[in-house]
């Protein structure tokens, strides 16, 4: 266990991390104006899951945990999430098909 | 010298300096200091799993309604301003840079510096507050509130002729408070427990051997910082085009 130190991430990344973030809020608030039509929607999720992992990884320190468990219950998190959301929605969305 | 001086001292007690924090801290059914915060961390974890289930159920009745009501909540969707939802983003994304940077300050045993992170990610987490308090009070002004004389004028961008069913914005609605509601709760409760980390960490509560509850009130504020930054599309940005 007595590799198993705290890893100190560098203040540089922490920064490159946080205007990422900050930039691709800012590209999300401009493609929003754009009409894609149904891929507007698509863009808008991508990007807010593409920040999301970013903070979870590097913010959350999941990128550089040695507690092999805290991925399995972040991986059944988004698993039940996806669980929940996919069978709902399939469910909702094919009603007006009978 | 400071770098080298942290990462030796996860080790519980091998620092001569953080004996003190670790000694006092250390629950007799662990092993180390190591062992006991990759065990607070789990539990954590497994908290915020039961959150995102929480928020998932209302994320799930989002989706379900815009689907069945999708012209009706792209009307209401439009009457929200983005501005200052995308301002809020950028507040509360800073405000999780400084978090993470204040837990940094805890891993290297920067006391002061920490502090000072700390009462900055509470002014942000402040500021996002009174911007969602303005655009609330929008919202009542403009009779946007379930149950409260609610009247939705609001048309369709590209369709004035569409007639929007005044129940089905006032589902969206109900849904818009529901949710950013719980989320300003959840920063309420944030500010609280920041609140605690800065009186802890003043009479010196923490050092490099122990900062549990200053990492895991992080990942708690990362994980409200997570929920917003799929809020702020789905209820403000991805209706703006529609038509």
């Amino acid at each position: 266990m007595s590799e198993n130190e705290h890893h100190i991430v560098p203040v540089k990344l922490y920064m490159l991390i946080g205007g990422t973030l900050l930039f691709f809020t800012w590209v999300t608030y401009a493609v929003s104006k754009i009409d894609l039509g149904p891929l507007n929607t698509v863009v808008a999720l991508c990007i807010a899951t593409f920040k999301a992992t970013l903070v979870v990884l590097i913010f959350m320190h999941v990128k550089y945990t040695s507690e092999k468990l805290t991925k399995a219950v972040i991986f059944s998190a988004i698993f039940f999430l996806g669980l929940l959301l996919t069978l709902s929605l399939a469910d909702f969305g094919t009603r007006n098909w009978l | 010298m400071s770098a080298s001086h942290a990462t030796t001292a996860g080790s519980a007690g091998a620092h001569a300096g953080t004996q003190d924090a670790a000694q006092r801290e250390l629950r007799h059914h662990f092993v180390d200091m190591q062992q006991q915060s990759n065990t607070a961390s789990l539990g954590m974890w497994l908290f915020l799993v039961t959150e995102v289930m929480f928020f998932g159920g209302m994320f799930c009745a989002y989706l379900i309604y815009r689907l069945a009501y999708y012209k009706d909540f792209a009307a209401a969707s439009q009457s929200i301003d983005v501005r200052w939802g995308a301002l809020n983003t950028a507040v509360l994304l800073v405000s999780s840079f400084t978090m993470a940077m204040a837990v940094r300050c805890a891993q290297l045993g920067k006391q002061k510096l920490l502090v000072i992170f700390l009462l900055f990610t509470m002014l942000f987490g402040a500021t996002f507050l009174g911007v969602k308090a303005k655009e609330y009070y929008d919202k009542y002004e403009e009779h946007h509130i379930p149950a409260m004389n609610f009247n939705f004028d609001g048309k369709l961008l590209g369709h004035p002729e569409y007639v929007v069913n005044q129940r089905h914005a006032e589902m969206f609605f109900s849904i818009y408070f529901a949710m950013t509601g719980m989320h300003a709760l959840h920063m309420v409760i944030g500010l609280g427990l920041m609140a605690y980390l800065i009186i802890a960490s003043s009479r010196g509560k923490f050092d490099t051997s122990y900062y549990t509850p200053v990492e895991n009130i992080g990942l708690y504020w990362h994980f409200v910082d997570v929920v917003w930054i799929y809020l702020f599309p789905l209820l403000y940005l991805i209706s703006r085009t529609k038509g």
